[in-house]
């Protein structure tokens, strides 16, 4: 977008900049990423999507327009400028009462339409934001006695069906934002908000809080993955079954050095530990990244976490186990990563 | 006032004694050396304030370039969590609450007298207090970075997160009382600006003549009026919550974080209006010079500046559409944030129609003025964009809004300040800035500006959020964030352009201008020095100087009103308030120790409160107070000249008390930001109870006896009685009758406090129990203050009574005592009624 203003050459500033909105307004079909909101893959992001193109063209057109008649207005003789208060009745008033009644009319619609994704046959999902993670509880989900399904830091939905985010937060104010799914929704203590999802394109999307939360509000992203409805429904049978005892000697001393530790305090792992101060763990190998978001994932960089969790995401309520040693935190990581 | 026919006598026979401009430059010379600052007149307290509200853009600025360094690519180091976090809560602030409003107004101290060919503000004295509390108050922020010990919440503060429990530490103090008592600088600033344009107008310029940036200004200082008493009450709250654990935004005992972000956005939107509409007003001033034309719709235009006044205070649920509030309030604010469109729609047609009907004369002003045009409107449409609710649940917290706010900001105020900077300096030193240093601090500042903001609406789409001191690399920002970065850096460039210019105009270098470089039509480009204009001009137009071209020699001259010093003191004409007819002449106090100390003292005040020194702080506070009333003492003189002949054979008196007197008039609109203020804990009071009214008393039982309502109601009217009955007794000179009923209504108000709080103890109410607990004990602690301050005022009265300087015909102090005395009985009823009857009606 840089690249093509600077082509344009020694031409008025006014022109200038009219030509890097049209550029811009070009490259926004262009605008990939798991995080765009000029990408939609569902309902919510499609609809808002198409809004927005309708504000960037009449905001175009109108910003060309005023532009066109300063500059005019400017380098013309005074007897060749036409009417006076004219322009600013014309202008001023009847222009945005017109158009600005008809845009809200319409974006009005669109609202509505938005707030109804969701309703009783909806999937819901319980998400409480805390500093700094997600937690994802899957009501009626899960295992019987498990005490339902619950992971942290990713969101699984099927697509074409609807899907209700239940939303609040234990600590401060956060806000949950999957750009290509949907708009924002503010997470509050002492409120529950509800967001209407509904993926159509079938994906992995990143999402990201974004209301200030405090240190590490920067390192609060979590992946809402969404499944055509056989996966989904395979990816729920999956999380109901009890974890198999560990493969091998290894993975087994992973496990008991994490019990040992005492990780379980603060973590999941369903059958093994119960703690519910911090994220749940019981598929740690499935996801995507460690730390919400903080580090990508894998057996090398859960050691790394584990060792210097201050050092990945200062502040966060995880301490540091590097004093553990090399062993240790190797037969811990590896243990996690074969939570698939 | 007529309009003056050709060849008609001027108000004031020439020639002029020659010992009436020596007269006038002795008594309004400014103190030298160190003693400048006692000074008090607006050309130089004005100066300070410009000065200083500078400093602060350029350290605010400079936090803005070390964040963009840090942001210019993905996964940097360059600056930790805690000092990004720290640097874009002290950016955001001191853009907002030291640099944007005191900087607009600064400029209105420095320029309003000069447009109204006044000699001074109304109040210099309090200028000159708020001016240094400011100082001191603003240099103890940005200090508090140097100590790790700057706020870290956000610009916005939001609970949870800056109550005790997540932020433990005296940060989030250093911006609640920090900027708590900055804004009550503010709100000084406010009052002086609403008297100074209603009544010392100079003679002939009715409300129809009356410049636009004078509209501007005052519809400023109306909303000054209205929305800052929200967020001083938003403050209050939240820091009575950190120190004493009244819950008022605590979900788990009754209170609600939402209550923090209602009150916030009552003062935040129009905040953002306090801070452009006066831009909009010296634009207003300049596009008529720019274009050799009058403005064209200038009615239009003032309805506008009213309109988005009034606007405003309907916007603020915009900035919470993401918070799960019903659509159907949505829909309301939504539409309410569009209309706003209009008014500004309305501006910017009027100066392209005049542009157009005018022959534009290029300039570094004309330019700035363009680079305005065209940023703010950009800015105007993607604000259009995020009124809209579904576009505002992406673009909310991302990127985007950060562009469209710097659009509007920096292109709705900083650009226009430059082209004020540069169009009024000769009024500063009497020379021209440098044409080829500007336009080269122009197209860096425009060209940086764009680059560094325009990209960032493409970001925000992109799903980056705000205040996030790092990303990943791959997500499609990083290029864009690198554009942006440079762009920063090539607009400090502009800046420091600007800042060289200036110094190099302040070292005597550059080409000296004439009395009126510009050409311009209006008043502050008529001859002047330190005192102002030699003589008052009686003004029939709204371009004086453009339909009088003989008008500046006349006023130089001394042809028109109050030529001279006739008190032999410093002393302004004051005027009624819409037909600007000359009603008496207003002494006006000179330089003053008081000012300055005071300010220092209030600052040193807040600073030990926040760094918990509670008991010590009790020295300066007490300082402080006494500061203003040695300052206050002289002040008060009674009619101690025969009425004075002003010119025009026009006779006016030098002293009047009553509704006709300015201080009245001053009182009144301080007490007007006091029942806002009182009204915004009512609003607490009933927000919370629609939250949670489980801990509301279920009924009469646990409430106090219904006598006690009673008891207190009849205290407080009684208090109020016996100080009407003191008025009476001063109105016949029996002094000693008066006395008696002040003391006697002193004990009754005491009695009728006491009466309130001890009936809400008797029910066991704490204030750390509960959402009610807290708003019941703030409101009587609210009350308690202002019982407080009446008897201070009282005691002061006393003494003034006991000195002799108080009289039927002396009475000034009195009256002022006796708007607050009734006002605060008044509250105390409205308060008693509420608090025993509410919970009666709905338990």
């Amino acid at each position: 977008m840089t690249r093509r203003s600077r082509r344009t050459g020694p031409v008025g500033p006014m022109a200038l900049r009219a030509g890097v909105l049209a550029a811009a307004l070009a490259s926004l079909a262009a605008c990939g990423g798991p995080q765009s909101a000029l990408t939609p893959g569902g309902r919510s992001a499609a609809e808002i999507h198409d809004l927005s193109m309708i504000l960037f063209v009449g905001g175009t057109v109108t910003f060309a327009a005023v532009m066109a008649l300063a500059l005019y207005a400017v380098l013309a003789a005074p007897g060749r400028f036409p009417g006076a208060r004219g322009w600013v009745l014309g202008g001023g008033i009847a222009f945005p009462v017109i158009a600005l009644t008809a845009l809200q009319v319409y974006e009005f619609g669109i609202a509505r339409r938005l707030a109804a994704i969701g309703g009783p046959d909806a999937l819901r999902i319980e998400v409480t934001a805390h500093m700094w993670w997600w937690d994802v509880r899957y009501p009626g989900a899960g295992a019987p006695g498990t005490g339902g399904l619950r992971t942290a830091n990713e969101i699984v939905i099927p697509a074409g069906r609807p899907v209700e985010l239940v939303v609040s937060a234990a600590d401060v104010i956060h806000s949950i934002w999957i750009p290509s799914l949907a708009g924002k929704i503010d997470m509050i203590p002492g409120h529950v908000n509800r967001l209407g999802i509904l993926a159509e394109r079938p994906g992995v999307y990143r999402g990201q809080c974004a209301e200030y939360c405090g240190a590490q509000h920067a390192l609060m992203a979590f992946d809402v993955v969404v499944e055509p409805p056989d996966r989904f429904e395979a990816w729920l049978a999956a999380r109901n079954r009890h974890l198999p005892e560990p493969a091998d000697p290894r993975l087994a001393a992973g496990r008991d050095a994490f019990l040992r530790l005492g990780c379980g305090a603060c973590h999941r792992v369903y059958g093994v530990a119960s703690g519910m101060l911090g994220p749940d763990l019981t598929h740690m190998g499935a996801r995507g990244t460690i730390g919400a978001g903080a580090l990508a994932n894998g057996p090398e960089a859960l050691a790394g976490w584990i060792a210097d969790a201050q050092h990945a995401k200062p502040g966060n309520a995880m301490p540091s186990y590097g004093p553990v040693g090399a062993e240790a935190l190797d037969a811990i990581s590896a243990w996690l990563w074969s939570l698939k | 006032m007529t309009r003056p026919q050709p060849g008609s006598p001027l108000p004031s026979p020439l020639p002029r004694p020659a010992e009436e401009l020596e007269t006038l430059r002795r008594v309004w010379r400014p103190p030298g050396g160190l003693a400048i600052v006692t000074a008090v007149n607006n050309n130089i307290i004005g100066l300070f304030y410009i000065g200083t509200a500078l400093l602060f853009f350029v350290m605010a600025g400079l936090l803005a370039l070390a964040m963009r360094a840090q942001l210019a690519v993905p996964g940097n180091d360059l600056l930790d969590h805690g000092t990004y976090n720290q640097f874009f809560t002290v950016h955001g602030t001191g853009m907002m609450f030291l640099f944007a409003v005191p900087m607009v107004e600064a400029i209105g101290v420095f320029l309003l007298p000069a447009m109204l060919a006044a000699r001074d503000l109304p109040f210099p004295r309090l200028s000159a207090f708020a001016f240094w509390a400011y100082f001191f108050g603003g240099i103890a922020f940005f200090c508090s970075l140097l100590f790790d010990a700057a706020p870290d919440g956000g610009w916005f503060m939001y609970p949870p997160l800056t109550g005790a429990r997540f932020s433990p530490g005296i940060n989030a103090d250093f911006w609640l009382l920090g900027i708590g008592f900055i804004e009550i600088s503010a709100i000084a600033g406010a009052i002086e600006i609403v008297v100074g344009i209603l009544r010392t107008r100079p003679p002939g310029m009715s409300l129809d003549k009356l410049p636009v940036y004078g509209w501007a200004m005052l519809v400023m200082a109306g909303m000054i009026i209205f929305a800052f008493p929200a967020v001083i009450v938003a403050t209050l709250l939240l820091e009575v919550e950190r120190v004493f654990a009244w819950p008022f935004f605590q979900a788990e005992l009754g209170g609600d974080p939402l209550l923090w972000q209602h009150l916030f956005w009552f003062f935040g939107h129009p905040e953002v209006y306090i801070i452009f509409l006066p831009a909009a007003g010296l634009v207003s001033m300049m596009v008529p010079t720019i274009a050799q034309h009058p403005l064209i719709g200038h009615r239009l235009i003032v309805l506008a500046l009213v309109g988005t006044g009034f606007f405003s205070f309907g916007l603020w649920v915009h900035h919470m559409f993401a918070t799960g509030i019903p659509s159907l309030s949505l829909s309301f604010f939504s539409a309410a944030s569009m209309a706003v469109a209009v008014p500004a729609g309305i501006q910017v047609f009027s100066w392209i129609a005049t542009l157009g009907r005018g022959r534009v004369r290029m300039s570094v002003p004309a330019l700035f003025v363009l680079g305005f045009l065209f940023i703010f409107v950009l800015g105007g449409l993607t604000g259009v964009m995020v009124a809209a609710v579904p576009f505002d649940w992406q673009a909310h917290d991302s990127y985007f809004v950060v562009a469209h706010l710097h659009y509007v900001l920096i292109g709705g105020m900083v650009f226009p300040m430059f082209a004020a900077i540069y169009y009024w300096w000769p009024m500063v030193n009497g020379r021209l800035l440098s044409k080829r240093l500007g336009t080269a601090a122009f197209w860096l500042m425009f060209g940086g500006f764009n680059l560094a903001f325009f990209p960032m609406h493409l970001t925000g789409l992109r799903g980056m959020p705000r205040r996030v001191y790092t990303y990943p690399p791959d997500l499609g920002w990083d290029w864009l964030n690198l554009a942006s970065t440079v762009g920063a850096f090539v607009f400090a460039a502009g800046v420091l352009a600007v800042l060289a210019d200036i110094a190099r105009s302040v070292l005597g270098h550059g080409e000296r201008a004439s009395p009126n470089p510009w050409r311009a039509g209006t008043l502050e480009w008529l001859p002047n020095e330190y005192f102002a204009t030699r003589s008052i001009p009686r003004v029939s137009s709204l371009y004086p100087l453009w339909d009088a071209p003989d008008l500046p020699r006349q006023v130089e001259a001394g042809g028109h009103f109050l030529p001279g010093a006739p008190t032999r003191r410093r002393e302004t004409i004051v005027t009624s308030p819409v037909e600007a007819r000359p009603q008496y002449l207003m002494p006006m106090p000179g330089p003053h120790w008081g000012p300055f100390l005071a300010g220092l003292f209030t600052a040193a005040h807040f600073l030990m409160l926040t760094v918990q020194l509670y008991t010590l702080s009790i020295v300066p506070g007490v300082l402080a107070i006494a500061m203003v009333f040695w300052w206050l003492w002289e002040l008060d003189k009674g009619e101690d000249f025969p009425p004075q002949d002003i010119g025009g054979g026009i006779r006016v008196p030098v002293y009047v008390q009553g509704p006709r007197s300015h201080s009245w008039w001053a009182m009144a609109v301080l007490l007007l930001v006091d029942g806002t203020a009182f009204a915004c804990l009512l609003f607490t009071y009933l927000f919370l109870w629609t939250v949670s009214p489980d801990v509301w008393p279920a009924g009469p039982a646990a409430l106090p006896a219904i006598w006690r309502l009673a008891a207190g109601l009849a205290l407080w009217a009684a208090a109020a009685g016996a100080m009407a009955w003191a008025s009476r007794a001063l109105a016949q000179d029996r002094h000693w009758r008066m006395r008696l009923g002040m003391l006697l209504g002193l004990v009754l108000a005491g009695a009728a406090m006491a009466t309130d709080v001890t009936a809400q103890v008797s029910t066991g109410l704490r204030g750390s129990d509960s959402a009610y607990g807290a708003t019941v004990s703030m409101l009587l602690a609210y009350q308690s203050f202002h019982l407080a301050v009446t008897v201070l005022m009282a005691g002061y009265t006393l003494a003034r009574s006991a000195a002799g300087r108080l009289a039927a015909r002396r009475r000034v102090t009195f009256d002022n005592t006796m708007l607050f005395w009734q006002y605060t009985c008044a509250q105390g009823t409205a308060m008693l009624l509420v608090l025993h009857l509410f919970p009666r009606l709905t338990g």
